[in-house]
């Protein structure tokens, strides 16, 4: 029996994104399944955003707290160090101190420090709120103004807040993540509700939730395989949006990444493990169908993008 | 592919004799098609009939196991490309590679730590499950040394004896082959001798060769020669090649029925960087490795990776659960907040990950629902205020803490006045709807 090849290929595809201005960066594209270059064309490799945040990353562990000391206490040094020092390719910048249960910093303070951190940095900018529903409809509207022109991602866009957050990201021309929660047909139908507001589904980043690896990795693993087989062999265009992985903030705040190896002898090495923790699940979520990550860690990241490496070439 | 009922049909004797305790030889071949009977049941079938329907009934990627007792592991037998669609069947096996080269004081702390790799998380057991012993040195009587140190020292743990030379193979199987080892293994060069050692010693034996074509024809020649129990390298080293060559081994046993593939994959995943090798096995986990070859065996990295495969074999049918009981978070006082939730297991993860967050000592009461989450549950009439009191009441949480304080989910608010006219004494407190109010929750009732 002579070996013939099982080639598959689709007639949907993933949209192709681009995101900023002067360093700007592309990302989706491809007409197969993750990694499947053998059948089809892969035209980018997954892109990796720094997260860096409005507030000290005081909530953050020690272990990726510390990469951050001298520079996180401003997010316009904390943004520099991430360009210039580990070579972002791009930056996301989570208002998390606008939610009301912390520094319920307001609006215009919002706007402030995205308009210094655009300001300062050449790579794309991802501007996320605190993931309060009511709040980040305010904050995201004023910041969605205040960096118009610099073709940024903002987000998220929930089922509760869609409605303001879409007309501010279609105002100032900016990329939109749709987030939903772990459900493929929730995140179907938010994307159609975005666009039948009249935003092109070309400008979407869809978003099922992320969660940690060990903390329900495999929902969020199988919701992105089956949006991603959706778009390619049913050719179903509001399931063509790429894939986010908002992996730092799920992965930082789980036992794995905080506990001591005193504490947890069986553990090992609480700087590998949590490291590594972040990296494989970056790479579940590559391997699931993300093209955009959001991570914390420099050697996780650089980890991630060797493994990219190796997918791709 | 599976033969219908009357395709079956037509290979049986159609006698209707009812020796296969079905009334019609049509019942029985309706009962072979949906798995249900077995072949053998009838006494009067052909020869040709067993090996047309024994090939058409075969799983399409074979079962082949190696190691002996509790610890055999199992490989194979997967009908899936995606986990959506159905459970994957035999989690990916680790195995550490020892080379022979490397000094026994090396080897005999790999060893060691592959005997203490044993983890538990969320009630099962995981470990490095075999060890890869290379025969890098070529040499045989090195190679035989080191075997037999190492089954000694790890009398239970499953072994690949890695070499490509017979006459090596032979002696240290002479002193494993009771453990059934997997022999790694048989290339263009060595098929026959290979083909023969496994046959004499009974052990399931690894296939190498270049590339897909070249493997199929190499599996095709060795069934030829009467061994089947087989694993299989495509030579694959890198990412890319992995992904390609697994995905395609996959679809063309599952897909293609293509029998010359149809055996369970062995993936050499060492690099240099240890967080990069975690990757590599991690991409092996995922997509289609039956047995992932690791350098090292640190802790850290055998957490991760543990992990990872759990979440992937988990059944996308099941809910998982976790154990019904009152779980302390941080060090609880008698005073610290109660709290209660549902036990399926990501809901668990949510609400434990933020109370922790909330840096508040608490005890989280756990309910078995099975396995559904709050609104579910409580819709489903699981999570009663009869079932709510019924299990406080017999937790014996009573003894342990000082206030008689319940917070329950914001989205069973509802049941508030019911739990306390079913738990006298008790006040219940409504918590917020999502896991990610709890720190605000728990924190400002500490000021």
């Amino acid at each position: 029996m002579a070996f013939v090849a099982p080639k598959e290929t689709f007639s949907g595809k993933v949209f192709e994104v681009t995101i900023g201005t002067d360093k700007a960066i592309s990302f989706g594209g491809e007409n197969v399944l993750p990694f499947h270059s053998f059948e089809g064309t892969v035209p980018h490799r997954p892109v990796i955003a720094y997260e860096i945040q409005d507030v000290p990353p005081e909530d953050w562990p020690e272990t990726v707290r510390s990469v951050y000391e001298g520079v996180s206490s401003d997010p316009v040094s904390w943004a520099r160090f991430c360009e210039d020092k580990l070579n972002a390719k791009a930056i996301a910048l989570r208002l998390i101190g606008t939610h009301p249960d912390r520094e319920n910093k307001g609006p215009e303070e919002a706007k402030k420090v995205v308009s210094d951190v655009l300001s300062a940095i050449k790579v794309p900018l991802i501007i996320l709120g605190s993931n309060h529903v009511e709040k980040d409809s305010e904050v995201l509207v004023a910041v969605a103004e205040a960096a118009k022109d610099r073709n940024c991602i903002i987000g998220k866009a929930q089922e509760g807040n869609y409605k303001t957050i879409t007309a501010a990201a279609m105002a100032h021309n900016h990329k939109l993540i749709a987030m939903s929660e772990l459900d493929i047909n929730l995140s179907k139908q938010l994307n159609i509700l975005i666009t039948q507001m009249g935003f092109p589904k070309e400008r979407l980043i869809t978003d099922p939730m992320c969660s940690a690896l060990g903390y329900g990795i495999e929902y969020t693993y199988s919701v992105m395989e089956r949006i991603r087989l959706a778009a390619l062999t049913q050719n179903d265009a509001v399931m063509q949006p790429p894939l986010l992985g908002d992996v730092g903030t799920y992965v930082w705040k789980v036992k794995e990444t905080q506990a001591s190896e005193t504490e947890l002898p069986s553990w090992g090495s609480l700087k590998e493990r949590s490291i590594t923790w972040e990296a494989v699940t970056a790479a579940a979520m590559l391997v699931a169908g993300a093209e955009l990550l959001i991570m914390r860690h420099p050697e996780a990241v650089v980890a991630v993008e060797r493994f990219i490496d190796e997918l791709m070439q | 592919m599976a033969l219908t009922g009357v395709e079956i049909f037509k290979l049986l004797p159609k006698t209707n004799c009812k020796k296969c305790g079905h009334p019609t030889c049509l019942a029985f071949a309706m009962k072979l098609a949906q798995r249900q009977a077995s072949l053998d049941q009838c006494p009067d079938v052909s020869e040709e009939a067993k090996r047309i329907l024994g090939e058409a009934s075969a799983p399409p990627i074979r079962p082949v196991s190696f190691g002996s007792g509790d610890r055999t592991l199992k490989m194979g037998e997967e009908m899936v490309l995606f986990r959506h669609e159905k459970k994957f069947v035999n989690p990916a096996a680790f195995a550490v590679e020892i080379k022979d080269t490397e000094s026994d004081d090396r080897i005999n702390s790999v060893v060691e730590d592959v005997l203490s790799s044993e983890i538990e998380r969320v009630g099962q057991k995981l470990r490095i499950d075999a060890i890869l012993i290379n025969n890098v040195s070529g040499e045989a009587s090195r190679f035989e040394a080191v075997v037999k140190n190492v089954s000694e020292k790890a009398p239970n743990v499953p072994l690949i004896i890695a070499t490509g030379n017979p006459e090596a193979a032979e002696a240290t199987l002479k002193i494993v082959a009771s453990r059934r080892p997997l022999l790694y293994g048989a290339n263009k060069d060595n098929a026959e001798q290979m083909a023969n050692i496994a046959k004499t010693y009974k052990v399931p034996l690894g296939v190498k060769a270049d590339g897909l074509e070249a493997l199929s024809s190499l599996t095709e020649k060795i069934k030829s020669l009467g061994v089947e129990d087989l694993v299989i390298d495509s030579g694959a080293m890198k990412a890319k090649d992995i992904i390609e060559h697994n995905t395609l081994i996959r679809r063309a046993a599952l897909k293609k029925n293509f029998k010359p593939l149809g055996y369970p994959v062995i993936n050499f995943c060492q690099r240099e960087d240890k967080i990069l090798e975690a990757l590599i096995a991690s991409l092996g986990v995922m997509k289609y490795s039956s047995i992932v070859v690791l350098s090292s065996v640190e802790k850290w990295k055998n957490l991760s990776l543990f992990t990872l495969r759990q979440n992937i074999y988990t059944d996308p049918q099941v809910p998982m659960q976790v154990e019904q009981k009152v779980y302390k978070i941080g060090e609880p006082r008698p005073e610290s907040p109660l709290l209660i939730t549902t036990n399926f297991s990501l809901t668990y993860f949510i609400v434990s990950g933020e109370i922790e967050n909330s840096k508040v000592p608490s005890r989280l009461a756990v309910m078995d629902c099975e396995g559904l989450s709050v609104l579910t549950a409580w819709a489903a009439g699981k999570f009663t205020a009869a079932k709510i009191a019924q299990f406080i009441k017999e937790s014996g949480i009573e003894n342990e803490i000082s206030h008689r304080e319940l917070i329950i989910p914001g989205y069973v608010a509802i049941l508030s006045g019911a739990i306390e006219e079913k738990l006298p004494g008790w006040k219940v407190t409504v918590g917020p709807k999502e896991a990610n109010g709890i720190p605000a929750f728990l924190r400002q009732r500490m000021s």
